[in-house]
C-alpha cells in the first residue's frame, strides 16, 4: 500500500510533440484514482510511466515515498492491469498467476495460498488449471486481475481494462473491479476514455485533456461543479448543452438572454458570483437532465423555454428530444409520458440551480 | 426498352456467367488440374529414383526396356550402400554437420530475432532489414571468400569448417522468421512478464521461447534442410572423402571418371533425402503456422 506523487511529469516524444505536459496529482494511499479524457490526452502514457513502462521526460514519479524515476518495472511494487489482458497463452490460468510470484522465489506453499486466495476473491477457482484460449473474456480479465491481486503490491494499474468486454459483461466488471477494491484496499490507478465507468469506480476522477489535468475531484463534485467547458462537457451522459447567451441586468436581478431573446433568471444564489459578468457574451451551460418538461414543477428556480424538437429517442425509462437553437446542439431528457412530437414545439423547463456560464475567452466556468 | 424488361434481363446474365455452385466446381476443377500436374511435375524425379534403385545394373543400362518398370526388382544397391563404410562416413559427418548448424543457427537466431524484434535501440530496424538482404547474397557468390577465410582458420577438409560456414545460410532467414514472429507476440505480454519481475533473458525464455514454439520449429526445419541439402559449400570446402557428408559423399564416391553407378547414387541420394522428409511429415502443421504466423497476426 502507498501513496503515488506525480510531480511536473513531462513525456515529450521524438519531434518535440508532448504528450503529457507537466502534470502533478498526488494519489492517497488505499485511494483509488480514474484517470479519464479522450483519445491522445496522455493518461495511458501517464499510467505507463508510473508503471515504468515508458520513460520520464521531466519530474519526479514517487510511489510509497521514493523517487522510482530510474527504478526498473519489476522493482517498483505494482502490478498492472492491461486492455488486452496480456495473458501468457502457454500457462494454465493458475501459471499465469503465480508467475509474478515464482519469479521473485516465493515458497511453493505461500504462492499456492495466495493464488488460492485470489481465485476465491474473483470466482474463478474451477478455471485454475484451464488456458487463457479456454476462457471467455470476462474470465480472462478476471485472471488478469487476479495476476494483480496476488502479488499483492503497493498500487495497482489498470489500462482500460474493460474496453474489449462487451456492453454487458463492462457493467459487470465493473462491479467486479469495486468490490475487489473494497476487499484489498490497494491504491488503484485506473486509466479509461469511459466517463461513466470513471464516476461509478472512482474516489477522485482526474480529467485529462491535451497533456495536462483539466480537473481532480470526486465524481459528484466533477458532475456538479466543473472548473472548465471541457470538463462540463465531459462528465455526464449525453453532453452538457451549451448555447451562446448575455448576462443581463434588469431592475436588480440576473437574467440570463439566449440569441433568440429567451430570457432566464439566474438564481438569487448566484448573483453575487455573476454579477462581475454582466453585459458579457458568455455560453449557458445545462446538462440534458436540467432541461425538462412540465412534470418536475416541484423544483424552484424553473425557468420556461419553447423548443421545437428535431429528434425523439424513446429510451424506456426517459425520453431524449435533440433540438436545435442557434448553431447549438441541445438535448433535454423528457418524462417518458410527455407526448413530443418532432416538428412540435414543447415548453421545457430550465432548472436554474444546476446552471452553469462558461467564458468563451478562456473556456472556465464561472 | 422499358425498365421492367431491363429488370428482368438482369438475372437472364448472371445465369449465364454461371451459378456460384458451378463457379465454384469449375475452380475446383482447375485447382485439381494444376495441382496434379505439379505434383507429377516434382514427384516424378524421386520415383525414377526409386525405381532405378530397384533395378539391377543390367536393366538400367538396357535402353529398349521402359524406364518407369522394374523387370526383376533388387535391394543389391542399397546392400551394397549399407554396407559400405564410407557410406555410414558420410551420414554421420552430415549429422554432426546439421545438428551443430541446427542449434548454433537457433540460439544466434532466437536471440537476435528477440533482440531487433523487442529491444527498442539505435538502428535496430535498419539491422533487422540488413540480416535479410545478406541472405539475398547467393552461395555461388560466397563461397570464394568464405574459402579464404576458411582456409586461413585451417578448416577445409573438415566438417568443422562446414559448421563454420552453414550459419551464413541459416541464420539470415532463421532470424528473418523469427523477427515476424516475434514481432507477432503483443507488446503488452512483454510488459506484463517486466512487470512481473521478469529480465530480458527469463522474458526470452520463459515467455517468448514458448509462445513462439511454432515459429522455433519452423526455422528449426529450415536450417536442417539447408545443412542437410547442401552442396556448393562442401564441394568447394571439403575434398577428403572421411569428411564428407552425404550430399557430395555420394557424388564423388560413386562416380568414377565416366562410369556412374546409377543404382548405388539413386539408393544413396534416396537415403539421404529420408531424414527431411521424415521431419516434414511430422512437423509440418507448425511449418506452415510459423511461416504464416507474421503475415496473418501482423
Amino acid at each position: 500500500m502507498a501513496q503515488v506523487s506525480l510531480r511536473k511529469i513531462v513525456k515529450a516524444y521524438e519531434g518535440d510533440v508532448q504528450a503529457v505536459k507537466g502534470i502533478n496529482l498526488e494519489i492517497d494511499d488505499h485511494e483509488f484514482v480514474v484517470l479519464v479524457g479522450p483519445s491522445g490526452c496522455g493518461k495511458s502514457t501517464t499510467l505507463r510511466m508510473i508503471a515504468g513502462l515508458e520513460e520520464i521526460t521531466d519530474g519526479e514519479i514517487a510511489i510509497g515515498g521514493a523517487v522510482v524515476n530510474d527504478i526498473p518495472p519489476r522493482d517498483r511494487d505494482i502490478a498492472m492491469v492491461f486492455q488486452n489482458y496480456a495473458l501468457y497463452p502457454h500457462m494454465s490460468v493458475y501459471d499465469n498467476m503465480a508467475f509474478g510470484l515464482t519469479l521473485r522465489k516465493f515458497p511453493k506453499a505461500e504462492i499456492d495460498k495466495r493464488v488460492k486466495e485470489a481465485a476465491r476473491i474473483l470466482d474463478i477457482t474451477p478455471l485454475l488449471e484451464r488456458k487463457p484460449k479456454a476462457l471467455s473474456g470476462g474470465q480472462r480479465q478476471r485472471v488478469a486481475m487476479g495476476r494483480a491481486i496476488v502479488r499483492d503490491p503497493k498500487v495497482f494499474l489498470f489500462d482500460e481494462p474493460l474496453s474489449n468486454l462487451d456492453a454487458k459483461l463492462r457493467v459487470q466488471m465493473r462491479t467486479e473491479i469495486k468490490k475487489v477494491h473494497q476487499t484489498v484496499r490497494t491504491t488503484t490507478v485506473y486509466v479509461t476514455h469511459d466517463q461513466v465507468e470513471a464516476m461509478t469506480l472512482a474516489d477522485r476522477v482526474v480529467v485529462m485533456n491535451q497533456g495536462i489535468i483539466e480537473q481532480v475531484g470526486p465524481p459528484q463534485e466533477l458532475y456538479h461543479h466543473p472548473a472548465t467547458k471541457f470538463v462540463a462537457g465531459f462528465i455526464g451522459s449525453p453532453a452538457m448543452n451549451f448555447m451562446p447567451a448575455r448576462l443581463e441586468e434588469a431592475s436588480g436581478a440576473l437574467n440570463v438572454t439566449l440569441a433568440n431573446g429567451t430570457s432566464l433568471p439566474v438564481p438569487d444564489s448566484r448573483s453575487a458570483r455573476y454579477r462581475p459578468h454582466v453585459g458579457k457574451a458568455l455560453l449557458f451551460g445545462i446538462r440534458p437532465e436540467h432541461l425538462t418538461d412540465e412534470k418536475t414543477m416541484d423544483k424552484d428556480n424553473l425557468a420556461p423555454l419553447s423548443l421545437t424538437p428535431e429528434v425523439i429517442e424513446p429510451m424506456g425509462m426517459e425520453t431524449l428530444a435533440h433540438f436545435r437553437q442557434d448553431g447549438a446542439e441541445i438535448t433535454a431528457r423528457l418524462d417518458p409520458a410527455t407526448p413530443a412530437e418532432v416538428g412540435v414545439p414543447l415548453r421545457l423547463l430550465a432548472h436554474m440551480d444546476q446552471m452553469h456560464l462558461i467564458d468563451p475567452t478562456n473556456d472556465k466556468v464561472l | 426498352m422499358s425498365a421492367t424488361a431491363a429488370g428482368r434481363d438482369i438475372p437472364g446474365i448472371y445465369h449465364k456467367a454461371g451459378s456460384l455452385r458451378s463457379e465454384r466446381r469449375w475452380a475446383m476443377w482447375t485447382a485439381y488440374v494444376s495441382l496434379i500436374i505439379a505434383a507429377i511435375i516434382f514427384l516424378a524425379p524421386p520415383f525414377y529414383m526409386l525405381v532405378t534403385s530397384f533395378k539391377t545394373n543390367a536393366e538400367i543400362a538396357d535402353y529398349s526396356l521402359n524406364p518407369w518398370l522394374i523387370r526383376s526388382p533388387t535391394f543389391e544397391h542399397y546392400a551394397a550402400i549399407l554396407s559400405n563404410p564410407i557410406f555410414i562416413r558420410f551420414f554421420i559427418n552430415s549429422c554432426i554437420v546439421t545438428a551443430c548448424v541446427v542449434v548454433l543457427t537457433m540460439v544466434i537466431s532466437v536471440l537476435a530475432a528477440f533482440a531487433l524484434a523487442r529491444m527498442r535501440f539505435w538502428g535496430s530496424q535498419v539491422l533487422a532489414t540488413g540480416v535479410f538482404l545478406t541472405y539475398l547474397v547467393p552461395d555461388t557468390l560466397l563461397f570464394i571468400p568464405l574459402y579464404q577465410i576458411v582456409g586461413g582458420l585451417g578448416l577445409l577438409n573438415s566438417v568443422w569448417g562446414l559448421v563454420l560456414v552453414y550459419p551464413t545460410l541459416t541464420v539470415p532467414f532463421c532470424t528473418w522468421i523469427m523477427i515476424g514472429y516475434f514481432a507477432s507476440i503483443p507488446k503488452e505480454l512483454d510488459e506484463a512478464a517486466l512487470i512481473d519481475g521478469a529480465n530480458w533473458m527469463q522474458m526470452l525464455l520463459k515467455i517468448f521461447v514458448p509462445v513462439a514454439m511454432p515459429g522455433i520449429i519452423a526455422a528449426t526445419i529450415f536450417a536442417f534442410t539447408v545443412s542437410w541439402a547442401a552442396f556448393v559449400y562442401p564441394t568447394a570446402f571439403v575434398t577428403t572423402a572421411e569428411q564428407m557428408p552425404l550430399t557430395i559423399g555420394v557424388v564423388s564416391q560413386l562416380v568414377r571418371g565416366d562410369t556412374f553407378a546409377w543404382g548405388q547414387i539413386m539408393a544413396g541420394a534416396l537415403m539421404a533425402a529420408l531424414p527431411p522428409v521424415i521431419i516434414y511429415a511430422f512437423l509440418m502443421d507448425y511449418y506452415i503456422a510459423g511461416l504464416t504466423a507474421g503475415a496473418t497476426k501482423g
